[in-house]
């Protein structure tokens, strides 16, 4: 491992060794239960958003200026059209949420599985290679980990934006979006599993493997990687609440998701703007979403950390 | 010792020159800064004139040695947006910053360290849970989330305290504090709140795991059998001993706080960096944004090697412990 | 621990929000000035916060009309050549007496080629002394608008410049920054005692100021708050006295709140959208540019619901118009500013005479953080489009990236505010807007249009010193905007500042804060 100072950040993100093959029996409990249905349901709701939306917020034609700022319907002066009111353009809440939650989903996943995916290829390189490849991996993980998440995504999609005008756009700012939060995640997974693969590649079936003449790819991918996976999908759960949230503040600061394709952040956003004015459903519901949805990710990932650590498994 | 000490010194110049690297290619590539510089109708020959008095017609490797010499003495280059050195507005927006990170580090540290060993001491109890779960809200809640909340219910319902600035600041050598007046401390309250929060969980949660790790310890163990009293052992052998990685983390943590602070001088109006920043960013003033981002750079590594430095220092086994 | 955490929170939070003295006034606004140099940028803002310590030759009065300040009295001595009379006994903050010396430091500062702001004496060829108490303007020639000009140009003192080295406007590209840009030293109504970029700006009145004083306040000071939800949080919560902008959407509430007022007016700041006139649209190259057909245009003003934006969008406050001009500015006529009418079939039908039944696909471009209400106000006319068969494909971004790319004529229909300052004057908006981009002209025109009988008035009223004449030029241009639909006009922005109710600050149609006229009761 290099030197200690800077491991000693992901300490927070705890990551865990490889886990010993052994598993025992636990009950999962209830919150955790609690957590992963509502994520399911959550992200189900999305996925279906177009078919289950009872109006489509993205067809600008739609809005009807007469129909801004409905109070959602349970209230006195609501419309059983808007079950959660509508927001300043005439726009139903509840259609915009589930296809916000998507959009949210949608960017924090994908910048999940490219961190997941570049970070466990190089962790493997690195470790499986070693020598110039991993102190050059290494150190661009160094540098990239010495400026905080939320700075380099800023950093990335004000780049973004100021050389690619379209940046800004719905067909783009996802792209972008994925890539600002990503650019950082992936030092983590390819700390992870170059670490492991180190344990591993020392071990005798591998260096049996070599010996053999075995092609170095097929050993990493039928070998090695099947015994890093596990810490790999503890990080990556925790990094989508992570990743789902950073997405949210960057919408919310104004350089994520347009509002003709808002994401929650977006919404967040909007909504800010009416909050003190009585208007509050705009906002409210929205962060509500957000934070429920975050929140199940994070009980599921808590639980998959701690079920996964060897430390806890020795008592 | 001496050779510890030299390669992390060059490891951290490496880290500087890459970050210096990156500056540069945003403070050279992003936007055109003779496009920035110039009148709107300015003629070609004008543009040329200025693209030469900037050096920017000589070779790029040239241009990127002349930056690294510039900002090694400490000149940022001036702000597109108020034409004034980017190290001064740096300098002033320095302690608002500073002030608001250090409060809300000391509130996180003296609410999360007892709270992380209560859970500790009973890792199974009901508060232990509780604690457990409140924490787990408090890592899902966004920041500005949090900020805004609180200034609809202090600020607006209440009318408690101020919802924005610094209140009345006291000029002493140079640095501009808030700790001196009654209104600085009152604005503090909102935006250090919102700030600790994030904190607060980590710190918490690796209390809690640090105590668990150290109690299971051999030594402790050692000293339960000898029939040491509880409190003996829980506070003065085992919380010593957790506290150390706190610390370091802790320590380590002030350069992302900082950066992090960008959403609560946001929410709050803190006329901090963070602010200096996000504004940099939506005037597209590339100066600015590049010499946070070296600022910030800076802060990590030096706050990383000084860390560096006393561990090996104080206690080559954690050295060893952890390689 | 974390009781007595909660404690000291308590206690704190018994010390907030002290009543505010009766004479200090304490207000709020979005923006802050960027610079208090008056030549190192154009941002009206920042101009805006600077004329309260700067003053000018020739001033507006509380009617906005041109009356004389640090010039007595004027006269045209040659068509190039404009002779001012100094006002005697003036001083500056730091005790100074204003002479000549000072007006033609001043006008050299401002016409230097560093200089941000020297397109606003653009005529102006140098100034001379003649004696103590007298200058004279060389002007490039006859030029009608120079008296409009100088309201904007504040008077510095030369020994002041000399003493702190800044004679000379700072320059970004030569890494230059001068004294001024972070003190000042003015003839004007107050003193600039602390100037703490984005956190506060504190003066204190001028006690020794040449003009009678219509004001009582003795301490003022300026907070910028960006977000809107913090800014109404200031005032209601008492920590502010006044803000300007207050928020369309808080109006109701703040109204409504004991203790506080809000005080509305149009203001001078008409938003419209202009269009793309090369042949191929911007969006899709290839494609024959449809907006070039006056039916197409005609089509989209008819399919805009102006009415209902007015009520939701702009929650009734704005005044919707048909011209290009504010009616208060020289050049508005009534009979330009009938109402077009919405009608989305007869636009419908315009469209398919025009050779499009079904409609088109174009791009709608607009900033999110300069106008009121702008992203919303965008999305709303989209979707109006988008009903008579026009596909709309919205892009809205911050003004930072959005002002550049207008400039460089890379939208097909755009959003535009123009306030016709600092001249105040309709012939700001055919040279700026309606000429061609050539021979000074059309600086705001990015987007190639070229009408013949516009760039004529637009030479023709430059140099015509006979009002009712050069009115007349100014009507005809706005006439021929209405007729071929070069451009959409929209509404007058509100202008909506909120006040506690013992605060009396005028309002002004150039959204100036002038507090030289306030009272604090």
């Amino acid at each position: 491992m290099s030197a200690p100072s800077i491991e000693a950040a992901p300490v927070l993100a705890e990551a865990p060794a490889p886990a010993p093959r052994k598993r025992r029996r636990m009950r999962i409990p209830a919150s955790v239960i609690g957590g992963a249905v509502v994520v399911l349901v959550i992200g189900l709701a999305a996925a279906l958003a177009p078919w289950i939306a009872p109006h489509n917020p993205l067809d600008v034609g739609s809005f009807d200026l007469l129909n801004a700022e409905m109070p959602p319907a349970f209230m006195a002066e609501g419309d059983s059209r808007f079950w959660l009111g509508t927001d300043n353009q005439g726009r139903d809440l509840f259609s915009a949420m589930l296809y916000g939650a998507r959009v949210s989903i949608a960017i924090g996943g994908g910048a999940v599985l490219v961190a997941a995916t570049v970070g466990v290829i190089l962790g493997l390189l690195a470790g499986y290679l070693g020598g110039w490849v991993d102190a050059l991996i290494m150190r661009v993980g160094d540098v990239i980990l010495s400026l905080p998440t939320i700075l380099l995504a800023l950093l990335v999609s004000g780049v973004a934006r100021a050389v690619f005008p379209e940046a800004g756009t719905a067909q783009w700012a996802p792209v972008i979006l994925i890539g600002a939060i990503a650019i950082h995640e992936w030092v983590q997974y390819a700390r992870t599993v170059r670490a492991a693969t180190m344990v591993e590649s020392s071990k005798d079936y591998v260096r049996a493997a070599r010996v053999m003449g075995l092609p170095s790819i097929r050993i990493m991918a039928r070998h090695i990687l099947p015994n890093v996976l596990s810490p790999v999908i503890v990080i990556a759960t925790i990094n989508l609440a992570a990743a789902v949230l950073t997405e949210a503040t960057l919408s919310f600061l104004g350089v994520g998701m347009p509002p003709t394709y808002p994401s929650l952040g977006t919404l967040i956003r909007i909504g800010n703007e009416f909050v003190f004015s009585g208007i509050w459903w705009i906002a409210t519901f929205p962060a509500a979403l957000l934070v429920v949805l975050v929140l199940g990710v994070n009980i599921v990932g808590d639980w998959l950390r701690d079920w996964f650590n060897p430390k806890r498994q020795a008592r | 010792m001496l050779a510890a000490l030299a390669s992390r010194l060059a490891q951290a110049l490496l880290v500087m020159l890459a970050v210096t690297a990156i500056a540069f290619v945003m403070f050279r590539y992003v936007g055109d800064p003779v496009a920035m510089m110039s009148r709107e109708d300015a003629s070609p020959a004008e543009k040329a004139e200025l693209r030469k008095t900037l050096g920017l017609d000589r070779p790029v490797l040239v241009q990127y040695g002349e930056f690294v010499g510039r900002v090694a003495t400490g000149d940022l280059g001036v702000s597109f947006r108020n034409q004034r050195p980017v190290a001064d507005l740096l300098g002033e927006r320095l302690p608002a910053t500073l002030e608001l990170v250090i409060v809300a580090t000391i509130l996180s540290l003296s609410i999360g360290v007892p709270i992380g060993v209560l859970c500790a001491l009973n890792p199974e109890g009901k508060a232990a849970r509780l604690v457990q779960t409140v924490s787990l809200i408090g890592i899902s809640m966004p920041t500005f989330v949090t900020g805004i909340a609180l200034i609809l219910v202090f600020a607006v319902i209440l009318r408690w305290l101020p919802s924005f600035g610094r209140g009345d600041v006291v000029l002493v050598g140079g640095w501009t504090t808030g700790f001196l007046t009654k209104s600085g401390w009152a604005s503090l309250v909102l935006p250090s709140i919102t700030l600790a929060l994030y904190q607060l969980t980590l710190i918490m949660r690796l209390v809690r795991a640090e105590m668990i790790d150290v109690l299971s310890s051999d030594y402790i163990r050692f000293a339960r059998a000898r029939g040491l009293p509880a409190r003996y052992i829980n506070f003065h052998l085992a919380l010593r001993n957790a506290l150390m990685p706190v610390v370091t983390v802790t320590g380590l943590q002030i350069g992302s706080l900082i950066a992090f602070a960008i959403v609560t001088e946001t929410v709050f109006q803190w006329p901090g960096m963070g602010l200096l920043f996000i504004q940099a960013v939506s005037f597209a003033d590339v100066p600015v944004m590049a010499a946070y981002l070296l600022f910030v750079g800076f802060l990590f590594v030096v706050i990383n090697m000084a860390v560096d430095l006393i561990y090996t220092i104080i206690d080559p086994r954690l050295r060893t412990r952890r390689a | 621990m974390k009781r007595s955490v909660l404690a000291a929170v308590a206690a704190l939070s018994l010390l907030a929000a002290a009543p505010a003295n009766a004479q200090t006034l304490k207000w709020a606004a979005p923006g802050d000035a960027v610079s208090f140099d008056p030549n190192a940028q154009l941002d009206s803002f920042t101009q805006n916060i600077q004329s309260m310590v700067y003053d000018t030759l020739v001033r507006r009065n509380r009617q906005l009309q041109i009356e004389p300040s640090l010039a007595t009295s004027w006269e045209i001595v040659a068509p190039d050549r404009w002779r001012f009379k100094l006002r005697q006994g003036v001083k500056f903050h730091d005790g100074q007496p204003f002479t000549a010396d000072d007006v033609v430091a001043t006008v050299m500062r401002t016409i230097d080629p560093g200089s941000r702001n020297k397109g606003n004496l653009a005529t102006v060829k140098t100034a001379e002394k003649v004696d103590d108490q007298t200058v004279d303007f060389v002007l490039t020639g006859p030029y009608p608008l120079l008296l409009n000009d100088l309201t904007g140009i504040f008077v510095m003192s030369k020994p002041w410049m000399i003493q702190h080295d800044s004679i000379k406007p700072g320059n970004t590209s030569t890494g230059v920054t001068t004294f001024a840009s972070t003190h000042a030293n003015g003839t004007g109504p107050f003193k600039l005692e602390s100037y703490e970029p984005d956190a506060r700006t504190v003066m204190s009145a001028n006690e020794g100021w040449w003009d009678k004083p219509e004001h009582n306040i003795k301490r003022l000071e300026f907070r910028p708050i960006k977000s809107d939800a913090t800014r109404v949080a200031a005032l209601l919560s008492g920590e502010i006295d006044m803000i300007a902008a207050v928020p369309l959407q808080d109006i109701p509430r703040v109204s409504s709140t004991a203790g506080v007022k809000v005080v509305e007016d149009p203001s001078l700041r008409l938003i419209f959208l202009g269009f793309n006139w090369k042949p191929e649209l911007q969006g899709q190259p290839g494609v024959k540019n449809p907006l070039l057909d006056v039916k197409v245009r005609q089509a989209l003003w008819q399919s805009l619901d102006m009415d209902t934006l007015q009520k939701r969008i702009m929650r009734g406050k704005s005044r919707n118009i048909a011209t290009m001009v504010a009616p208060p500015v020289p050049g508005y006529s009534a009979e330009a500013d009938k109402p077009i009418g919405y009608d989305p079939a007869a636009a419908k039908k315009l469209l398919a005479d025009a050779g499009y039944p079904n409609g088109f696909k174009t791009g709608l471009a607009c900033p999110n953080d300069r106008y009121i209400a702008d992203e919303q106000l965008c999305l709303a006319i989209a979707s109006m489009w988008t009903r008579v068969g026009v596909q709309v494909d919205l892009k809205t971004e911050s003004k930072a990236t959005y002002f550049p790319r207008q400039d460089r004529g890379e939208t097909d229909i755009w959003m535009l505010g123009w306030a016709t300052l600092p001249p105040m004057d309709g012939f700001s908006v055919l040279s700026a807007i309606f000429a061609s981009r050539k021979d000074g002209f059309g600086g705001a025109n990015a987007n190639g249009m070229s009408i013949p009988a516009m760039d004529e008035l637009a030479k023709k009223a430059a140099v015509e010193l006979d009002e009712p004449k050069r009115r007349a030029m100014l009507a005809e241009s706005f006439k021929i905007a209405r007729d071929q639909a070069l451009f959409i006009p929209l509404h007058l922005q509100p202008l909506a500042w909120a006040m506690k109710t013992n605060v009396d600050m005028p309002q002004f149609a150039d959204e100036y804060v002038r507090p030289w006229f306030a009272k604090v009761n």
